[in-house]
């Protein structure tokens, strides 16, 4: 590999790194309390579950409303496979993605034929359809009242902490490439004009596919991530409600920015936490904050930006220039 | 002759369960005709309706009058609803992408059910209300629940007088026109605010209205009441062909009549999901409902 | 004696929406490296016809056969938009449909997916093989940006162009997936005269430098008698006349669908 690309891989590479390894660190020498360890674990997981739905909805333009279900399906297929099938959890949990993978498909088969709000309406009923589903078949999924799966790992944070964590970036990484590529044009096309794609070349329906097969795939990973983590699993994990709170967290994010997806997920994962003590008046939060930023900011907090690190430059300069716009104003009203 | 008695019983919860989800269909086809916007907050418009008219009932008790008083509240109460949200958290995004203002939408759902769930002369636990007496009605061996009876007159009473609304009055023409085209009616001198708050508006009442009924029914109000139904509603409409109005009246009754017959001959716990199969299986074969139109895009 | 090679012919092509017939019986014969026009006034049938020809429409009757760049003759009425642009029919819109929230060189970029040579696992794991790829995509796009003056504006949003150059830039996306046919719909709509002339060159241009086959769509009197070879002029639906722009200029029945019978007295 040559100087220069191996360079461009240096800077991003450390930081994937340090936002592992550090962390790692202080929760070892419980500078960061078990408690904190499992917030950050759970917010690992959401951030697969936004980078799901950034991918069917902000990358591929089709609004999903029922990638929970995906999660769902991910959650009770590493259970079953590990309870039933003695299969490792490792291996259970590969596998259970690539199930819903497989549902992913069958699901966008028929639904990826339709236009934008007729989409949204059939995926929100998938999504109440598996979450029925679950409910009815009680021998197999315990029922309404949900099933446990308690491992070696359930209880034990740093383990996970590193597991997620990693399996996050690499995702991240596999999903900017990806869009960077010949390929991520493509769905990107799709999603601007799809007359215009399919003029050009690009099978429409493929793509779609793709971008829908993707993101069920990383929503039942998400899933099985899910049940390793919280040793328990509800059928209203598949409901319209969780999938709409994955959408806000892209939605907030900048539909169709992995890192605001990411970012967003983060911070309004530690916020519900943060924000506990104010009870039930936590629920309005979400909302109140949404329509707001509908109104005045629709296009969320990075849009469809990214960050890039060979973007650092200007990110320097730009902010170097904001506090140099600051002071010139400070300093003028001085002179006055 | 057990099992006919069974069946015309069924029949009528049917009816009645499925006027329901009528006259909740009939607002969100009338406000997706009119903004192409799918008003997922609709169903808990239907919640607070229903809330509306039960603190009416406790306050002047389970009688005739006290029962016109309720609805009379719920359906004006959740009309100014209806328009206040229209005016607060729809209008500023009329002429945004069509994926804001549905997550508006979605978020104005929220609000209302968690407010519910938070103001303390309310909170999520389910109330009884207090119901009405109204006597069976007997044919032979068949015995009708007067109230099924009632919801499904109520509704019927409701359902003709929009229709005389939305055909035979100006307001219903202005309706219509800016369903067609917003831009060419304000240019014809309509009032397109003012009609839009007008459907909204009507859409809310009936809401309300079927959230007295269904409160009535099924006598519990508790804030989710409006999340299920609200969904049914959503595919009644849709499998009635959205936009359309005698759509969204046929969608209701089929869906009330599909569900009760499951319930009552098959897979009960499956109802919901049947539901939703009988709407994925429509959009597939006939996207447009099935008394839409279909519409070709010009490339 | 050169031969002259079939490109597209359509017989018998017909397509009936609901109960309207948009198009009745057309027939039509294009040769390899002609310069071809589809005339008539609004509503004629035009554009329903070039969606039969890339693959929107299916004809509901008759046949339309286009020979690809190997020379095989294939019946392309069923065929996807997609499939006919590898075949190598290529197109552009009356209303300009560019990738708006693309950059200019990314919009080409994209006519070059269908010639990709690296695969997915390429892509996600940057190989050699990918960065290959890139750079021979990179190239020609940048070769073609500037063969038609745009290159300097390769990396704006294809959005923020202006409009004459976001027509150029379509006819280049066109272009980039290397057709044998070009199909332009209304290329000069909205232009300016200036504008129309300096199109005129970019045609001829075109026709020239790539060895290809055009067939446009105009509303444009002059660009369509001044550059076409031929002419087609359809009214509802029909083909009323077929010639050389000079045959169809002094042909009473085209007056007479442009202009109204009074005119064909006159």
């Amino acid at each position: 590999m040559n100087k220069k690309i191996l360079k461009s891989y240096l800077v991003p590479g450390i930081t994937a790194l340090a936002c592992v390894i550090i962390p790692a660190v202080l929760i070892k020498f419980n500078f960061l309390s078990a408690y904190t360890a499992g917030i950050l674990n759970q917010c690992a997981i959401y951030a697969m579950m936004a980078l799901s739905v950034n991918i069917i909805c902000g990358i591929t333009g089709q609004l999903s409303l029922g990638q929970a279900g995906f999660m769902a399906i991910g959650a009770y297929s590493t259970i079953l496979l590990n309870q039933m099938l003695h299969i490792p959890v490792p291996v259970a949990i590969i596998l259970a993605a690539l199930i819903s993978a497989v549902f992913g498909f069958l699901i966008g088969f028929p639904t990826l034929k339709l236009e934008g709000d007729y989409l949204a309406i059939v995926t929100l009923g998938f999504g109440e359809i598996i979450r029925v589903v679950l409910t009815n078949l009680k021998d197999i999924t315990g029922g309404p009242n949900g099933k446990s799966f308690n491992t070696l790992l359930t209880f034990l944070e740093l383990p996970k902490f590193l597991i997620f964590t990693s399996a996050l970036i690499i995702l991240i990484i596999l999903i900017q490439n990806f869009i960077r590529s010949s390929y991520g044009r493509a769905i990107l096309a799709v999603r601007d004009d799809e007359v215009a794609a399919n003029a050009n070349g690009i099978s429409v329906f493929r793509y779609k596919m793709i971008g829908f097969v993707v993101a069920s795939f990383i929503a039942g990973l998400g899933g099985a991530f899910y049940i390793w983590h919280m040793g328990f699993v509800k059928p209203e994990q598949a409901s319209f409600a969780k999938s709409i709170d994955f959408l806000i967290f892209v939605v907030l994010g900048g539909m169709g920015s992995v890192t605001g997806s990411v970012l967003s997920a983060y911070v309004l994962t530690i916020l519900q936490e943060g924000l506990r003590f104010l009870k039930d008046f936590r629920l309005l939060f979400y909302p109140v904050i949404l329509i707001i930023v509908m109104i005045f900011r629709p296009q969320g907090l990075l849009g469809t930006n990214e960050f890039e690190f060979k973007k650092i430059n200007e990110y320097r300069n730009s902010i170097k220039k904001f506090f140099e716009n600051l002071f010139s104003k400070f300093k003028k009203g001085g002179n006055k | 002759m057990d099992s006919v008695i069974l069946f015309c019983q069924q029949l009528v919860n049917g009816i009645s369960l499925g006027s329901i989800y009528a006259l909740i269909a009939l607002g969100y086809t009338m406000v997706y005709g009119i903004v192409k916007l799918i008003n997922f907050a609709h169903g808990d418009i239907m919640m607070m309706g229903a809330y509306a008219g039960y603190f009416v009932l406790i306050a002047m008790g389970p009688t005739p009058v006290g029962f016109c008083a309720a609805m009379i509240f719920a359906m004006i109460f959740s009309a100014m609803l209806g328009i206040s949200i229209e005016r607060l958290a729809y209008r500023p995004l009329r002429n945004a992408p069509r994926l804001n203002s549905l997550i508006t939408a979605i978020a104005v759902e929220l609000i209302l059910q968690n407010l519910m769930r938070v103001l303390p002369f309310v909170g999520p636990n389910p109330r009884q209300v207090p119901q009405i007496k109204i006597p069976q009605l007997n044919i032979g061996n068949l015995s009708i629940s007067g109230i099924s009876l009632f919801v499904v007159f109520a509704s019927a009473i409701l359902m003709v007088v929009l229709n005389h609304i939305v055909n035979y009055t100006k307001t219903g023409k202005a309706m219509r026109s800016v369903s067609y085209d917003m831009q060419a009616s304000s240019l014809m001198g309509i009032n397109v605010n003012k009609t839009i708050a007008t459907t909204f508006a009507i859409g809310s009442l009936l809401a309300g209205a079927a959230g007295l009924l269904y409160a009535t029914a099924y006598p519990q109000v508790d804030p989710m009441m409006g999340y299920m139904p609200g969904l049914k509603a959503f595919v009644a409409a849709v499998l009635g062909g959205i936009g359309s109005i005698p759509g969204a009246m046929l969608g209701g009754i089929i869906l009330g009549i599909a569900e009760t017959m499951v319930k009552g001959y098959g897979p009960s716990a499956y109802a919901d999901a049947i539901s939703f199969s009988l709407l994925i299986v429509i959009l597939l074969i006939r996207p447009t409902g099935i008394m839409g139109k279909k519409t070709v895009v010009k490339v | 004696m050169s031969e002259k090679k079939l490109v597209l012919q359509a017989s018998d092509v017909s397509i009936v929406f609901g109960g309207l017939c948009a198009v009745s019986r057309f027939n039509c014969e294009i040769y390899e490296g002609e310069l071809a026009g589809l005339i008539g006034p609004n509503g004629a049938g035009k554009t329903t016809m070039f969606n039969m020809l890339s693959g929107i429409y299916t004809p509901t009757e008759g046949q339309i056969t286009f020979w690809d760049k190997k020379g095989k003759a294939i019946n392309i009425n069923k065929k996807n938009p997609h499939q006919l642009n590898k075949l190598g029919i290529a197109r552009t819109f009356q209303n300009i449909r560019l990738f708006n929230q693309l950059s200019v060189s990314d919009n080409v970029r994209i006519a070059l997916h269908a010639s990709r040579q690296s695969s997915v696992l390429d892509a996600l794991f940057r190989t050699r093989k990918f960065r290959n790829d890139e750079e021979r995509m990179t190239a020609r796009v940048e070769q073609l940006l500037d063969l038609f003056h745009i290159l300097n504006k390769k990396d704006e949003k294809a959005k923020n162009l202006p409009y004459g150059e976001q027509r150029k830039l379509e006819i280049v996306r066109a272009l980039a997936s290397n057709p044998k046919l070009l199909l332009l719909d209304e290329p000069a709509a909205g232009m300016n005269p200036q504008e129309t002339e300096e199109l005129m060159n970019l045609i001829a241009f075109i026709r020239k430098e790539f060895n290809i086959t055009i067939l446009l769509i105009e509303h444009d009197m002059k660009l369509v008698m001044g550059i076409c070879e031929k002419l087609m002029v359809l009214d509802y639906g029909k083909v009323i006349a077929s010639g050389t722009p000079g045959e169809i200029k002094s042909n009473p029945q085209v007056i007479k669908a442009y202009l109204g019978s009074e005119a064909v007295d006159a």
